[in-house]
């Protein structure tokens, strides 16, 4: 039998999930007899062939965020927001409730400790959004795997319950939002 | 149902009980469907409610429905004329404000009305600032632990990102609105409870929310105490105790331990905010 193939990506997020991901230790091992990773930061792939499963992480926070989403989008069958960022902005989304220069000018011109004071603006630097976003607002979600970060177990549960054919269907004891 | 039935129904009616989810239960007279549940041990999942305070019905997550209650039709009722065979009587209370009357067949724990409030739920987590894993109240915070109950995996509507001030004027409580849902319990608390008047709720709609009753409007002006209901009694994040913050773990925290679900958890929600070891 062919294996599941599964893409994952970070954007507005901090790895943590990732780090969680990787937390399924020896049973990745058990894993990866039934999955293989494409495009993901664990691979260092740069685009998605086309996926069973996308897996990511992080919310929306600049115009390479969209981009990168769209690809996911585009070519995963399945695609998962994992983790508070992805749900609902998670702590990237603390600067909503301010606009974006004055964001950038409290880190970067006024902020504690700042040498040499000047708002990066290389071409190189994708473009921030004005507000950070959760994934549903911009493409079509097919699950939600809450958590900061979702536990191993959920990741397990989740990834287990697709690839024996079956509707995910998280357990509410491992239902967390922290 | 014929008119008939429905007289069958009546004549087997118990008196003082009421039925959900075909379980018999008796109820005082003067009780509440929600105070008659909770005393049986039967959860309705809530938010604004707290036994000893009077009912507010604002949240609606207590959402219930009676169909059938048993009054007499008669053929000429126009009601019962209809085309189809509807139920005619089955409508949607909130079981915290409504009394408990004699032979109601209630509705509670169905996937459609779950289904109901969780979207509800929803609703209350995307018109505030709901971060949990930046909030020192995950784990003790009762609309967390029944968006867990109703399996919420999302906020599934365009988060709101309203912006809302933090007072932090007092020495001893702090006030962040971002988590409000609005609930009135430090309102009713603070009057029926402390014999104080320190909060209320202004503007109506989309602009309501939380003020402090003090010439300057804040906290620090009021005649709030540590030690009086309102401090204790919000079901979220937004009334905190200073300088006691995170002294139980994320992990072992009440909702870490309990289900919302489970009955007389009351006294171990409100002795969370007094002491740390559980
Ligand atoms: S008040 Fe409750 S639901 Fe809101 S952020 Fe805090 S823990 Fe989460
Ligand atoms: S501060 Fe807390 S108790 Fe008071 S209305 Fe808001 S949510 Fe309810
Ligand atoms: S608990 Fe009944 S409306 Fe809130």
């Amino acid at each position: 039998m062919s294996k599941i193939r599964i893409a994952t990506t970070s954007l507005a997020g901090c790895f943590g999930c990732h780090m969680s991901f990787l937390d399924m230790d020896e049973r990745l091992v058990a894993l990866l007899e039934h999955v293989e990773l494409n495009r993901s930061p664990l691979t260092d792939i740069k685009h998605c062939d086309p996926c069973d499963i996308g897996l990511v992480e992080g919310g929306l926070c600049n115009a390479d965020n969209v981009h990168v989403l769209r690809e996911f989008r585009a070519n995963c069958k399945i695609l998962i927001a994992v983790g508070a960022c992805a749900i609902n902005g998670g702590v990237p989304a603390m600067r909503n409730h301010f606009n974006l220069r004055e964001c950038l000018e409290e880190a970067f011109l006024n902020g504690v400790g700042v040498d040499n004071p000047q708002i990066p603006n290389d071409i190189e630097l994708p473009l921030l959004l004005d507000k950070v976003h959760p994934l549903h607002e911009v493409v079509h979600i097919d699950y939600y795997l809450p958590g900061c970060p979702p536990s191993a177990d959920e990741f397990l549960s989740v990834l287990g319950d697709l690839l024996e054919g079956r509707e995910p269907a998280l357990p509410k004891n491992l239902l967390h939002y922290d | 149902m014929s008119a008939e039935a429905n007289m069958t129904t009546t004549n087997t009616v118990t008196p003082n009980t009421i039925n959900i989810d075909g379980q018999d239960i008796p109820f005082k007279n003067g009780q509440t469907i929600m105070d008659a549940a909770l005393a049986a041990g039967v959860y309705i999942p809530h938010l604004c409610h707290k036994p000893g305070l009077t009912p507010h019905g604002s949240c609606k997550l207590c959402t219930v429905d009676i169909g059938s209650r048993s009054m007499s039709t008669s053929a000429s009722d126009r009601r019962t004329q209809t085309k189809f065979s509807v139920d005619i009587d089955r409508r949607s209370v909130s079981a915290c404000t409504t009394p408990a009357v004699a032979g109601q067949q209630i509705s509670n724990d169905t996937p459609a009305l779950n289904e109901v409030r969780k979207t509800i739920t929803q609703m209350l987590f995307i018109e505030g600032n709901h971060l949990c894993p930046a909030c020192e109240k995950t784990g003790n915070c009762t609309l967390q632990a029944v968006a867990y109950h109703l399996g919420m995996l999302d906020g599934h509507f365009p988060q709101f990102f309203p912006r809302r001030e933090v007072d932090a004027s007092h020495p001893t409580v702090m006030l962040d609105l971002d988590r409000c849902i609005l609930c009135e319990l430090c309102v009713r608390a603070s009057r029926e409870v402390d014999g104080k008047n320190v909060f209320a709720i202004a503007g109506r709609g989309i602009n309501a929310h939380l003020i402090v009753n003090s010439p300057s409007g804040k906290l620090v002006d009021s005649d709030l105490e540590t030690g009086d209901m309102a401090v204790h009694i919000c079901p979220v994040g937004a009334i905190l105790i200073k300088e006691h913050g995170y002294e139980v773990p994320i992990g072992r925290r009440t909702f870490d331990l309990h289900q919302v679900g489970e009955i007389g958890l009351e006294p171990v929600i409100l002795a969370k905010a007094r002491h740390t070891n559980e």
